[in-house]
């Protein structure tokens, strides 16, 4: 196949297929062994300074915040990011824990740019950024799940998204036309928050799926949040909704409410003033730091957060969902 | 309730809103566009089918959704299932309208939302891509909803992270984007703007009321195609300005 375009971004993972399939044979359980750990366990287990990091949906929809939060507590270094996210990623960001990233897009929705995505970018600290369309991330784990080391595609072709990426274009070798070339996509670690899960790692979640099923089967390590933890049973009696199976899985961590200030569907509402305590927060260095004291340095632990938030408080976001 | 005047957001929702036809796809991104479905379907589009990048597909838009992933965006709607099938339902050419916004647009309609400046040391990182690009790419006509003055509209945007014609006719095509897609509509908060059959560059269509074609041109960074024919377009009806204002964005988070 002819090459006839190269991004000149930077290749940050290299999509190697043989190693992740040895990988997936040798480290990953077959077995149905007890996962649940704490946050505390599966963070410092699963993740190392270096690693190459995916979370899953958005930084206010089902995201693994808990998760999130302490990665930042235990200041995990040097991390090389698939950039697609809101809250947890602005965390990250606004802690100096980013060293390089795949961007599609950081922000913060209807409350606009990131500020902390401009000062990490701005200021250099993050010196890589690659850039992506939304679907060409999602397509590059789906390559990596397809155990392909790339995927063609008809996104990002004749813009500087492509120019800035690290994609090809090439001629289809079978109609001749111009195709855009994704690498796949393998992370160290992922991490996704489901609604539930039993403690081999059998996940359901409800609603949309976003690009949990691609991001699970892209991941050499994989930690699910839950906000249950389910009898086995109950999975066995409606396998179709496990979109994601055991073996894909290394770490079950029981978090409810793992998606605050997020919301998690037909669960609870998002916290608002919580976002927008965030939004006004992150403006400022030394405010985003306040932040970063209170909800995270300055609690031990997942449980110690929801204390903080109050019950109350988080009573009433279900409560918003029950009355729908 | 004072319905004789509006604000500009409320104008281009308006607008925005009756170009989007009853019956038919139209990909929706977070802000305005959602406004824009939200109203239409309460006017004069009961089934319009919104499309999120994240999974919704034909949702209900009661209520204005925050996030392009969060439950507001499924609400009672047809189907609830994932970005790839959404982007890939794009590609395929199953869906004929894209809304999107930008910081930046050129004469050829292509977009930036990826930084001011220079890409490696920029003056603002701003949000990236996101699915614009994916929007702009593979649906079949692309909306675009921008506020207009020249530091948006502008001769050359500093990224192209959406593609509209390229550099004109037959660019989108070289480049190997599908044949038949690209930018059809800008809505301004002066203007509805469109794109010449041929040089695929911007062309007046028509200006808002109490607009004159003289601050379009002032307000616009590059050179506009203007007919011989302006169009005006009708103001924010009553009935449309109360719909925005008492359902579709009562917390007034947009408008």
């Amino acid at each position: 196949m002819e090459v006839v375009e190269s991004g000149i971004g930077e290749l940050i993972q290299t999509p190697d297929i043989n190693s992740f399939r040895e990988w997936n044979r040798q480290n990953k359980p077959k077995a149905l062994v007890d996962k649940v750990m704490t946050e505390q366990e599966a963070i410092a287990r699963f993740v190392h300074d270096g690693d190459y990091i995916g979370t899953e949906l958005y930084g206010t929809v089902r995201c693994p915040m808990s998760l999130a939060r302490e990665l930042v507590r235990q200041g995990k270094k040097g991390l090389r990011i698939a950039g697609q996210g809101v809250l947890e990623l602005d965390l990250w960001l606004a802690a100096g824990l980013v060293e390089k990233l795949d961007i599609t897009y950081i922000g913060l929705e209807v409350y606009g740019i990131s500020p902390s995505l401009r000062r990490a970018v701005e200021s250099g600290q993050v010196g890589t950024t690659v850039e992506w369309s939304n679907a060409a991330i999602a397509w590059r784990f789906k390559a990596a799940a397809m155990g392909v080391p790339f995927i063609p595609v008809r996104s990002m072709l004749g813009s500087d998204t492509f120019n800035y990426s690290a994609a090809k274009v090439v001629r289809c070798p079978f109609t001749g036309q111009k195709v855009c070339l994704l690498p796949a996509l393998i992370l160290d670690v992922g991490m996704i928050h489901v609604h539930r899960a039993d403690r081999y790692g059998n996940a359901q979640i409800e609603g949309i799926s976003g690009f949990a099923f691609e991001l699970a089967r892209a991941s050499k390590r994989l930690i699910i949040s839950a906000e249950e933890i389910i009898p086995t049973e109950e999975i066995r009696r409606y396998p179709d909704r496990t979109i994601i199976p055991y073996y894909l899985v290394d770490a079950v961590v029981e978090a409810p409410f793992g998606s605050h200030p997020g919301e998690m569907v037909y669960l609870y509402e998002r916290d608002e003033e919580l976002i927008k305590e965030w939004v006004e927060m992150s403006k400022e260095s030394e405010t985003t730091q306040e932040y970063l004291d209170r909800y995270i340095y300055g609690v031990k632990n997942h449980a110690e957060y929801l204390k903080l938030i109050g019950e109350e408080r988080l009573a009433y976001l279900k409560e918003i969902v029950a009355r729908r | 309730m004072e319905t004789s005047t509006y604000n500009p957001t409320e104008l281009m929702i308006c607008i925005a809103s009756r170009l989007m036809e009853d019956g038919t796809t139209a990909f929706i991104g977070t802000g305005i566009p959602m406004l824009a479905a939200s109203l239409a379907q309460k006017m004069h589009a009961p089934n319009l089918i919104p499309i999120f990048e994240f999974g919704g597909t034909g949702a209900i838009l009661e209520r204005l959704p925050l996030a392009v992933g969060e439950q507001r965006t499924f609400n009672k709607a047809l189907a609830a299932s994932g970005i790839c099938d959404i982007m890939e339902t794009a590609q395929r050419g199953f869906i004929e309208y894209g809304f999107l916004g930008g910081a930046q647009i050129d004469p050829y309609g292509n977009l930036n939302s990826t930084v001011i400046g220079d890409h490696d040391h920029p003056k603002v990182r701003l949000p990236g891509s996101g699915g614009a690009n994916d929007v702009g790419s593979h649906c079949w006509r692309t909306i675009i909803i921008m506020r207009h003055d020249k530091r948006r509209f502008v001769p050359q945007v500093d990224f192209i992270t959406t593609p509209g014609y390229l550099t004109g006719p037959g660019a989108r095509e070289e480049a190997g984007l599908a044949p038949g897609t690209g930018p059809y509509r800008v809505v301004s908060n002066l203007a509805l703007l469109g794109f010449h059959e041929e040089s695929k560059r911007m062309t007046l269509l028509a200006v808002h009321p109490g607009v004159t074609v003289e601050q379009v041109v002032e307000n616009t960074g590059f050179a506009l195609i203007i007919p011989n024919h302006v169009g005006t377009n009708e103001a924010p009806t009553p009935e449309e300005l109360r719909i925005l204002r008492e359902e579709v964005d009562k917390e007034r988070l947009y408008i």
